[in-house]
């Protein structure tokens, strides 16, 4: 029978980690991931769990023994945030170009300096091009479903990459919440064995990460690349089945929310998306057609999948917790202008940047938010493209 | 167990021919030795370095797993934490990693794998520089030599003496620690055959000269790996637990110039460098001998909570 109980978003990650009981498990502690690595050394102390569990002596070390681990050809699992993510760096080209299903969840923390411990999009967003999928969630129910999926699409041989489940820290890894667990023997129906195509073993001896001459090296990123296409499809095909089998649904690739027959949209990820419905009622409310996206798959970007919804709109107000200093906005913007540019009669696009190193970002600022969008929608012209929400001190 | 001989050296050959390593190499033979002992069923890791160019362009007939340069220890770990998972308890989990990899880039990995005790087999293969990117100095440059960022003429060669990751390890506490020499092949593959006896984390370091690097013809490295040894400069020993043995005592031990003034690197020596040299090797040795003879006496563990 599943189980509701109330805890807080890194258990629910290792709730989810623990229905998919991987071979093993390699992470070193840093905040605000901390308490997952706890929970999954307490599960598998009590015996509720029994992945063997690696104490690894750094991130650079954790990324590489899990990339090692699942060379061998177990399933793993690891977990990090911001400054650790950053040290793994290396390693995550390492797991994407060698193209292992490593599930990772990442608490999302601001990177440092100035130093904070809080939340920020900025560290996973900084890793987007490492060849990973990246996932954002909006609470702790939605982690542990996500971490369930995320093992079923990595693992899927028409997608074979590594994934990312992100959630940011304190606002959701701290936050306690009612949390529905499944039960093991409907997740141990839902996601099968793991059965790698190629791994270490000396009755079939491999090269594993070899090398790659000019003539080949392009050819292993291009295939890379249609399996990130090919996840899309993975992507969506499990959530459909998880709703079937879990009744819960969070898009997949991208929720719409109020969108039918709305003319200006806020797009956000994770938790601002559970703020920003509130939002939208109350200018529902008021009769302002605004709807809302919430962008659940960042990697692979659903650019081509957003359009048919987005064209009809007015105006995009694209509301992000990371920035690209010197480019041209946040990231969520720059891909989603570049996704939609050729659309002839596409919808103008604004980027509000907020909530970097933990800022707060209440419902009145959301409301700013959406007024500006509103306001363009009916103006038909964009003034400022980008704003920074800095709360008082603008 | 019988002794190892040469005439009954396994007839198999796990590292393949014709790969793009130099002439004369060191590294080359250490690898072809130690894969007979291994046998099959061995899983090799590496890093970046002279021998994984080796091993990714298929001289490696046993599976093969490169990472990234500061990754060994990590590799090893992760390998064997996964066969353990898997209940695999008969297969070698092996790095073959140079002495940049080991004593500089990789050193946090290596010492933490041996603090977490895997039941693996580290193989340091030494050639004293960074060779494969065309001879830098590494931590594990002897005092003096010459490399291309520690010139001989001008600034003298290295200033500091060579990193001493053998007893590094073994004051971690390693089940097994050995020094080899590629000269001395039944004393190298013995210890091989030891390790894989052994339980926990071992740590062999074998000594490969480099003609390259080093600066001598190709057809003398085994003669400058038994000059090494011969000389005290390279001890044979190995340690367990602590446990200091030298495995192998020079009767007569030569003259450290005969093994210096031999080598391209070590060209700019001047007679007082020499005789400096010698002095630090007689008290090296000495320093040995000491820790053999408290080892006999007390154990030589120090244990520590």
């Amino acid at each position: 029978m599943p189980v509701s109980k109330f805890i807080d978003g890194n258990a629910a990650a290792a709730y989810g980690v623990k229905l998919c009981r991987p071979d093993v498990v390699c992470a070193y502690p840093i905040t605000p991931q901390t308490p997952i690595v706890e929970y999954i050394a307490e599960f598998i102390a009590k015996g509720e769990l029994s992945s063997k569990y690696l104490t690894i002596e750094g991130e650079h070390s954790a990324m590489m023994a899990t990339v090692a681990a699942a060379s061998a050809g177990v399933r793993t699992f690891t977990a990090t945030s911001a400054q650790g993510l950053a040290y793994m760096q290396e390693g995550l080209f390492y797991a994407a170009g060698s193209r292992l299903p490593i599930v990772m969840a990442v608490v999302n923390r601001s990177m440092g300096p100035p130093w904070t411990i809080l939340a920020g999009h900025d560290d996973t967003i900084a890793q987007r091009d490492t060849g990973w999928m990246q996932v954002y969630c909006e609470n702790g129910q939605e982690i542990l479903d996500t971490v369930i999926q995320s093992y079923k699409i990595a693992e899927d041989r028409r997608v074979l990459v590594p994934i990312m489940v992100c959630f940011e820290g304190f606002v959701i890894s701290h936050c306690y919440e009612q949390v529905i667990i499944p039960d093991q023997e409907e997740i141990d129906d839902f996601l099968p064995l793991y059965d790698p195509p190629y791994k270490l073993d000396v009755k079939d001896p491999l090269i594993l990460t070899t090398f790659a001459v000019p003539a080949y090296w392009m050819g292993y990123k291009k295939k890379h690349e249609e399996a990130l296409e090919a996840a899309k499809k993975v992507i969506v095909e499990t959530e459909n089945e998880y709703a079937g089998r879990f009744g819960r649904s969070y898009g997949g690739l991208f929720q719409a929310y109020r969108c039918e027959d709305a003319e200006a949209v806020i797009l956000t990820m994770g938790s601002l998306a559970r703020t920003t419905k509130a939002v939208v009622d109350r200018f529902r409310e008021l009769g302002f057609r605004l709807g809302l996206v919430k962008l659940k798959t960042f990697r692979p970007f659903p650019g081509a999948e957003l359009k048919p919804l987005l064209e009809k709109m007015k105006v995009v107000g694209v509301l992000e917790r990371n920035y690209s200093v010197g480019g041209c906005g946040g990231a969520v913007f720059s891909e989603l202008r570049s996704a939609l540019y050729n659309l002839e009669d596409g919808p103008l696009i604004l980027d509000f940047i907020a909530g970097m190193g933990g800022q707060d970002i209440t419902p009145s600022e959301i409301e700013a938010v959406a007024k500006k969008t509103v306001k363009v929608a009916q103006a038909e012209r964009v003034e400022r493209e980008t704003e920074w929400l800095l709360g008082g001190i603008a | 167990m019988a002794q190892l001989t040469i005439e009954k050296l396994p007839k198999e050959e796990y590292y393949m021919p014709g790969n793009a390593l130099c002439a004369g190499c060191g590294e080359s033979l250490a690898m072809r030795l130690a894969l007979k002992v291994l046998g099959w069923k061995t899983v090799v890791v590496t890093v970046p370095g002279c021998m994984s160019v080796a091993l990714i362009q298929g001289a490696s007939a046993v599976p093969l797993l490169v990472g990234p340069f500061a990754s060994g220890g990590a590799l090893l770990s992760g390998v064997e934490t996964a066969m353990e998972a898997k209940g695999i308890k008969d297969v070698n989990v092996v790095a073959f990693i140079g002495d940049g990899g080991t004593a500089d880039i990789g050193l946090q990995a290596l010492s933490a794998m041996v603090e977490r005790d895997h039941n693996v087999i580290y193989i340091c293969l030494d050639n004293e520089a960074y060779m494969n990117t065309g001879g830098q100095r590494s931590g594990a440059t002897p005092f003096k030599a010459a490399t291309t960022t520690t010139p001989g003429i001008g600034l003298g060669g290295k200033l500091q003496p060579k990193k001493d990751i053998p007893l590094i390890m073994a004051d971690h506490g390693t089940p097994y620690v050995a020094t080899a020499s590629i000269g001395l092949p039944l004393d190298y593959m013995e210890k091989i055959r030891k390790a894989m006896r052994i339980r926990g984390s071992k740590y062999i370091q074998v000594l490969c000269p480099c003609p390259v690097g080093w600066g001598f013809h190709e057809s003398k490295t085994v003669e400058f790996a038994r000059l090494a040894v011969a000389t005290r400069i390279w001890p044979l020993y190995e340690v367990e637990k602590g446990r200091l043995k030298i495995t192998y005592e020079p009767k007569e031990p030569k003259p450290v110039k005969e093994y210096l003034r031999t080598q391209r690197r070590f060209d700019h020596l001047t007679g007082e460098d020499l005789a400096k040299l010698q002095e630090l090797v007689d008290r090296g040795w000495m320093e040995l001998k000491l820790r053999s003879l408290l080892s006999e006496e007390r154990g030589g563990y120090k244990p520590c909570l």
